[in-house]
């Protein structure tokens, strides 16, 4: 589904991807943990280009998305993305958040991408707050618009960047919950989070990456329980 | 002129002056002359303001542009409208510029081509602040939805940026209104052109002059009024 090749980025002289390489398949959930300043978010945006990689190669579904021939746009509305920050559109609604590329990218009618949109609301349970404002949301209901925003795009991947870092602790818990929901029905999720609890209970395999590299790894019990690198240790150690 | 000229010789207080009948009677005769004269001002600046605002939008995108070429056109086009006087632009386009390109130019063309240029200066980086105000955020989740350059800027970055940029928008349509009055000095027959005018028929400076610029005030305010109403809606929403 995705693969990276030999990845390598950086932001002036300082060296952020030193060189990655992995597989992602079809219904894999991979979890992305590591020590902040690992390089997890810049390794996350390369794989859908909102960073320019300096060399490497990223394959999603067979494509090339690092030939300059190939139309990124394209390739963008099969992988979603959720961030941080959650980036809703301020001047739209919850709903309009929703349709908005579906209707203007995809070219899908209105009605079907209203009904498409409800149905998603009703997945992440904000029915009620289709034609509110993003500012009348709170953080978890944010975050959870965005995902069904993201998945309005019938993506074949979806990409989280730290999607419960600036929330409350009080909502981490409703947007882990949609997360987990979306990864029993097969989705392909790549996350980059701290939440070690999800990606023990949810992932499939977990990536621990220090200083620009993927120091180790494995199945998400064997890696929590027993880690090898001395590194991992160290910073499970401290997280745990 | 005898009448201010005694004035001042027979030393009336200011008081005295002000009640002054004869002023009072040029002014409120020549009233209708004058705020056609305001009108031509408005017309000018309205139109400039419409093609200024065209003409900000794309050279403020140029100057954001990532081809280096459109960079360096905005560049140029901003520094010479920004760097120079609009007195002398007038001057410049008027008497030099358009002559070569069109038959007898009328000063009110000159006038709305040369505001319009300036005031695209201006606006170009009105827009090109409101646009790098946008959280950086916003153009990242665009583009993740698999919009491109142009659909983002559109649908998602310029409906944000224009609440930015109302203030400073109003701002210079309330400097470009002043400024209008510059084109009098190539007999463009606006506001202050017939106030000149008038004043030169009479000579009555504080009447003629005073009602003129009471008249640039009440139009200058009105906009104002206007912009702050604007912001507040835009607010609400």
């Amino acid at each position: 589904m995705i693969e990276v090749r030999d990845l390598h980025k950086s932001f002036g002289h300082l060296k952020v991807i030193k060189g990655i390489s992995c597989r992602i398949a079809p219904r894999e959930v991979v979890c992305v943990i590591g020590p902040s300043g690992s390089g997890k978010s810049t390794f996350l945006r390369c794989v859908n280009q909102l960073e320019q990689v300096d060399s490497g190669q990223i394959f999603i579904d067979g494509q090339e998305l690092t030939n300059p021939r190939t139309d990124i746009n394209k390739i963008r509305q099969q992988v979603g993305m959720v961030f941080q920050l959650f980036n809703l559109f301020p001047h739209r609604t919850t709903l309009q958040n929703i349709t908005m590329a579906p209707i203007h990218i995809k070219g899908m009618n209105k009605r079907k991408a209203e009904d498409m949109a409800m149905e998603l609301l009703r997945k992440v349970g904000l029915v009620d707050k289709a034609s509110v404002y993003p500012a009348q949301l709170s953080g978890g209901q944010k975050q959870r618009v965005a995902i069904a925003r993201a998945l309005a795009m019938q993506p074949k991947a979806m990409l989280f960047d730290e999607p419960t870092s600036s929330l409350d602790p009080e909502m981490v818990g409703e947007v882990l919950a949609v997360m987990k929901d979306l990864a029993l029905e097969g989705m392909t999720m790549v996350v980059v989070t701290h939440e070690m609890g999800f990606a023990r209970e949810v992932g499939d395999r977990v990536l621990f990456m220090d200083e620009g590299l993927i120091v180790e790894e494995g199945l998400p019990g064997p890696l929590f329980d027993n880690p090898q690198n001395p590194r991992t240790k160290a910073f499970l150690s401290k997280v745990l | 002129m005898h009448a201010a000229v005694l004035n001042v010789i027979t030393g009336m207080s200011i008081y005295e002056y002000l009640m002054d009948i004869r002023g009072f009677v040029i002014l409120t005769s020549h009233l209708g002359y004058l705020l056609e004269g305001a009108l031509l001002t408005l017309k000018i600046t309205a139109l400039s303001v419409a093609f200024g605002m065209l003409l900000g939008l794309i050279f403020g995108l140029f100057k954001m542009s990532g081809s280096r070429m459109l960079r360096f056109i905005a560049a140029i086009y901003i520094d010479f409208f920004r760097g120079t006087p609009l007195f002398v632009q007038i001057l410049l386009m008027y008497f030099g510029v358009l002559p070569l390109i069109m038959d007898k130019p009328s000063p009110i063309e000159a006038a709305v081509i040369t505001c319009s240029l300036n005031s695209g200066a201006y606006i170009a980086e009105i827009v090109r602040a409101g646009i790098q105000a946008v959280d950086k955020g916003q153009m990242e989740a665009a583009r993740s939805l698999g919009m491109n350059q142009v659909q983002a800027m559109w649908m998602v970055i310029l409906p944000q940026a224009y609440k930015i940029v109302i203030p400073p928008l109003i701002n210079e349509f309330i400097m470009l209104l002043k400024d209008t009055s510059l084109v009098s000095t190539i007999a463009a027959e606006e506001l202050t052109q017939r106030g000149r005018l008038v004043y030169s028929t009479y000579y009555e400076a504080v009447w003629v002059w005073g009602g003129v610029a009471v008249i640039y005030l009440i139009m200058t305010k009105v906009l104002s009024i206007l912009g702050d109403y604007a912001e507040r809606r835009l607010a609400t929403e």
